[in-house]
């Protein structure tokens, strides 16, 4: 295919890509070190109460913001702060000062961190659940009654389809207060449970959700991949006396490996973005993730603000934490690459 | 089952380790589903009852004079049984029969609608009507047995107008499939078909957008869209608009958003296709766009469809964007149930919330019903070999 050709195919995607996902990914780049904050000017207000025979008045210095004579706006000013944006998220002084006393507690304290802890643990606990849950399942439906592997893959899709907030919503429902599964609970261990007065329990049903969701999705996957198992291998194998166990490890395994890198892949970049869950168990008390912390700086505060440049600054951050986890992934993507090229 | 070699048959304990951890499993899967389900349709007392009974059978709704009696359930379940059966039987050859050619698509838009409306004025209008004169004369037959009432999805629907949330749902959603599907098998024909460097690199960039959270696009996009009208006016004039907000803006940040994922995904499917038949219609004279409308397209569906559900969910399920760009007088579905859920403390409004949540997931069943060959099949072709 000529170039030009193919710059008529590509360009619309490329054009929308760099518009909506390469400038503004450059422009929260620099926003991250620009404050941008309205000009303020203090001016004397006197202040009189209603009194009889004689008023009480004050006088008093009162911080406004400057607003344009023209246009009614407020002045702002941007000015070039460097790190000072990525000072206020980290608070390397309070963080080193918890780390050097180790306290975990102290760490724990800064928004920061301990958004990077629950991302990270959540990532890493959930990637080797899902491909796990995800292959028992395939297996276990491959071996099935093929009359039963419409429905069971019917009824298996449908925590990977429904809507996240949603779904972590009603696992919510059932938890909750006097939610169905909490009583019961409750009954079975004589005891009163509050699943959402603490993190961790939370933190546990948002592993737990995860994974519900996700494992339908990498079961598909392999469900597919077992279906072009080589059959002659597997015969082979059986004549040669492996056993059942043997034959999962050396050759179906073999098999579905580039499967289970493209899980590895696809879950590691949207566990790290978890997001949903927060909402949807309403969390953000107890426990937040990296994405959560900008969504939070993004919201308008009390006075209708939004902390554009912090949210900027932990969204760099955040976005250098996924850079880090792919590395291992993508080089060894690269690596297939070459070597399939050659 | 009988020819397979009896070295790969399965011994007795395996064989029902595997059927209980699957039926262990289809419980897990479907149980919160299901259970919500249930709660949408009980009055307040049942649908939060410790006892799980209750909340199946709902008493107290029961005795609100809301319930099924053993003949409606019957008569419920008999129409629902052949509604869903003649869909997939009788349908299908009706369209076919009916449509002119080359225009099937329509055949089945207008088909479905057809059938939908058909089924909601049986379903909701002549069966009502018919049981309630039938319940009273047969006594034991009529008398309700289980507890149900709609009365939360009206409130939702009706009354809190949770139908406006669902149509900008809809544009938005429609809108992102369409957009999306359209600008991916363009470029996913491109880069399907072009080996240079620049087709490589373009997709592992995709693959790094494919990695970036969504937040981190947002900080770029909020200030940007808030102001947009001051940004624009230079070249728009004083009709500039203010893309925050807009369903527009919406469509056009989720479709980029998703362009990674379409390309990558719509890329592997063309690349099953034999590049021979392409160019067998150069030879006959085509151009390379002519070639990927008439001959390469008509035997793509099968992709196309595949990633337009991938593209389908993510518009629809998302709520970090649109609760972020839209303003509270066109939010779409999620948001607004999030947002109902937040607000609402009495176990009434809870179970409101429960039935727009319910009302949220009706047709992605419809859909994983319709499209399940689809998306597994779509997934084996794809996925596997990308």
């Amino acid at each position: 295919m000529k170039f030009k050709t193919f710059i008529w195919f590509v360009g619309p995607s490329l054009f929308l890509m760099v518009l909506f996902i390469a400038a503004p990914l450059a422009s929260v780049f620099l926003g991250s070190f620009r404050i941008t904050q309205p000009v303020v000017q203090q001016i004397e207000v006197e202040t009189c109460s209603a009194g009889f025979l004689a008023q009480t008045c004050t006088t008093e210095l009162q911080t406004v913001p400057l607003i344009d004579e023209e246009t009614g706006d407020i002045v702002t000013t941007t000015e070039w702060v460097g790190f000072l944006s990525y000072d206020r998220v980290l608070e390397p002084a309070r963080a080193w000062a918890a780390i050097t006393a180790l306290d975990y507690n102290a760490l724990m304290q800064i928004d920061f961190w301990s958004a990077l802890r629950f991302t990270l643990m959540f990532t890493l606990v959930t990637l080797p659940l899902v491909i796990g849950v995800g292959l028992a399942i395939a297996l276990a439906v491959n071996s099935a009654a093929r009359s039963l592997r419409g429905p069971i893959i019917f009824i298996s899709l449908l925590p990977f389809i429904i809507t996240p907030v949603i779904g972590s919503l009603s696992i919510y429902w059932l938890f909750v207060g006097d939610g169905i599964l909490t009583r019961g609970i409750e009954a079975w261990l004589d005891r009163d449970i509050a699943m959402f007065a603490q993190g961790w329990t939370i933190e546990l049903l948002m592993l737990f959700y995860r994974v519900w969701h996700v494992a339908p999705f990498a079961f598909v996957i392999f469900y597919a991949g077992l279906q072009t198992v080589n059959q002659d291998t597997l015969e082979s194998a059986i004549i040669d006396g492996a056993s059942r166990f043997d034959r999962l490890r050396y050759v179906v395994i073999p098999h579905l490996m580039p499967l289970i890198i493209f899980i590895a892949l696809i879950h590691l970049m949207d566990a790290y973005r978890v997001f949903d869950e927060i909402v949807g168990f309403r969390a953000e008390a107890h426990v937040t993730s990296l994405q959560y912390l900008t969504f939070d700086f993004l919201r308008p505060d009390d006075a209708g603000n939004r902390a554009f440049s912090r949210a900027s600054a932990s969204s760099m951050l955040t976005m250098l934490g996924i850079v880090v986890l792919l590395i291992p992934l993508l080089r060894r993507t690269w690596r297939d690459h070459k070597g399939s090229s050659h | 089952m009988s020819d397979t070699p009896r070295a790969m048959r399965q011994p007795m304990g395996l064989k029902i380790g595997t059927a209980a951890f699957l039926a262990f499993w289809c419980l897990l899967a479907a149980f919160p589903i299901v259970w919500i389900t249930l709660m949408s349709f009980k009055s307040p007392v049942d649908a939060f009852a410790a006892n799980p009974f209750d909340v199946i059978l709902g008493p107290v709704t029961r005795d609100r004079g809301n319930g099924l009696s053993a003949l409606d359930l019957a008569l419920g379940l008999t129409v629902l049984f052949f509604t869903i059966r003649q869909a997939f039987t009788w349908l299908p050859r009706k369209v076919s029969a009916w449509s002119p050619a080359g225009q099937v698509w329509a055949g089945w838009i207008i088909g479905v609608m057809a059938y939908a409306v058909g089924f909601i004025f049986v379903f909701f209008l002549v069966l009502p009507a018919i049981l309630g004169v039938l319940n009273p004369i047969l006594g034991p037959l009529g008398t309700p047995l289980i507890g149900l009432t709609t009365e939360h999805y009206q409130t939702i629907w009706v009354e809190r107008g949770f139908y406006n949330n669902f149509i900008n749902s809809l544009i938005v959603t429609g809108g992102t499939v369409t957009i999306s599907l359209t600008v991916g098998t363009l470029a996913g024909y491109g880069l399907a078909r072009s080996g240079s460097n620049i087709a490589f690199w373009l997709l592992i960039m995709a693959l790094v957008f494919r990695a970036l959270p969504h937040s981190v696009l947002l900080a770029g996009y909020l200030p940007v869209f808030v102001n947009s009208a001051e940004i624009l006016r230079p070249w728009l004039g004083e009709n500039a608009p203010t893309l925050y907000g807009q369903p527009l803006a919406v469509i056009a940040v989720l479709v980029s958003i998703n362009q990674p994922f379409t390309i990558w995904m719509l890329r592997s499917f063309f690349q099953n296709i034999p590049n021979e038949l392409d160019e067998a219609a150069r030879v006959d004279g085509c151009t390379h766009f002519q070639a990927f409308r008439w001959v390469i397209m008509p035997v793509m569906w099968p992709g196309v469809i595949t990633t337009g559900l991938f593209s389908f969910l993510l518009a629809y399920n998302d709520y970090l964007i649109t609760a972020l760009l839209l303003d509270g007088s066109n939010q779409t579905m999620v948001p607004a149930i999030a947002g109902f859920f937040n607000r609402e403390t009495t176990t009434t409004d809870q179970v409101v919330a429960v039935a727009a949540a319910v009302s949220i997931i009706a047709p992605l069943f419809v859909l994983v019903m319709v499209f399940q060959r689809q998306i597994v099949s779509g997934l084996t072709a794809g996925a596997v070999k990308g």
